[in-house]
């Protein structure tokens, strides 16, 4: 598990280098799904590289033993935090790829108080859900 | 066509490395958040890792690059501000994060596995993409009166 933990995060760290090195963009998740979902936003490369985000997990899948994870969390967990991860990925410019990898990589301080901001929130929102389910 | 080609690999690399790190898993982000309980440390494995990586080349290789490899320049986010927006669109994402257990990326890679509920995340996400354009469109009139 901590060879998978090492390699898995190897592995995104490079694909955000190859994006950088091949055209010019940082890797992060929330704006890139942004300008592939929306007609308005529309940007091909960006469409190109969400399909290639599907299709690592499904060469996986299909190739090796791999097992999908579980999802046991409730339909409104999803669609209440899903609704909430749109909203401030959106308003905050990025999500973990973005900030975290990315941000925090090319020595941003917004990056870095924005990833700082979202663990701890995290984290609160977690001990706190723990203490009502 | 190069530049979709590195795109799309690029996109699948990024994929492979969520899935095998485990981050795909909701259990091991809300694993990670909950340090007063049972703490699942993977996801710092996996972004310290990450960050050697990037932060490797983004300090020492980028700076001695005139432009990438398939487009005019290194297209870098200006903004600098520490502001309100950064910090609370920050504290919102990690509220939706911890009562989900998911985000973007790990969700849009998830569409592999075939399961209604991450769909379901992504159209919820998206509403709130558009709601977060929304919020901006009203915040900005009253920035520039200032």
């Amino acid at each position: 598990m901590i060879q998978d933990s090492l390699i898995g995060g190897g592995l995104i760290g490079l694909a955000s280098v190859a994006l950088m090195l091949s055209q010019g963009r940082i890797a992060g998740i929330s704006s890139i799904t942004y300008r592939a979902i929306f007609p308005s936003a529309l940007e091909p490369w960006a469409l190109c590289f969400v399909v290639g985000l599907v299709l690592g997990p499904l060469l996986l899948l299909i190739t090796t033993d791999f097992v999908a994870p579980v999802f046991d969390g409730s339909w409104t967990a999803i669609l209440v935090g899903g609704f909430f991860v749109g909203v401030g990925t959106r308003l905050g410019s990025g999500c973990t790829s973005g900030h975290g990898v990315c941000g925090i990589g090319r020595g941003s301080a917004r990056s870095l108080i924005a990833t700082l901001t979202f663990m701890i929130v995290g984290v609160i929102t977690v001990f706190l859900l723990g203490l009502v389910l | 066509m190069k530049i979709y080609a590195s795109a799309l690999l690029s996109g699948m690399v990024f994929g492979l490395g969520l899935a095998i790190s485990g981050m795909t898993d909701p259990a091991n982000i809300q694993g990670f958040l909950d340090i007063t309980r049972d703490w699942r440390p993977h996801l710092a494995l996996v972004m310290g890792s990450a960050l050697v990586v990037s932060g490797l080349f983004f300090q020492i290789v980028v700076p001695r690059l005139k432009a990438p490899l398939f487009a005019a320049s290194f297209m870098m986010p200006l903004a600098s501000a520490v502001d309100q927006k950064l910090i609370g669109g920050a504290a919102l994402f990690g509220l939706g994060w911890g009562i989900s257990g998911l985000c973007p990326g790990p969700a849009v890679a998830g569409l592999a596995y075939l399961e209604p509920k991450i769909l379901g995340f992504i159209v919820a996400m998206a509403l709130g993409f558009k709601v977060a354009d929304w919020l901006s469109a009203q915040m900005q009139p009253k920035q520039s009166e200032q």
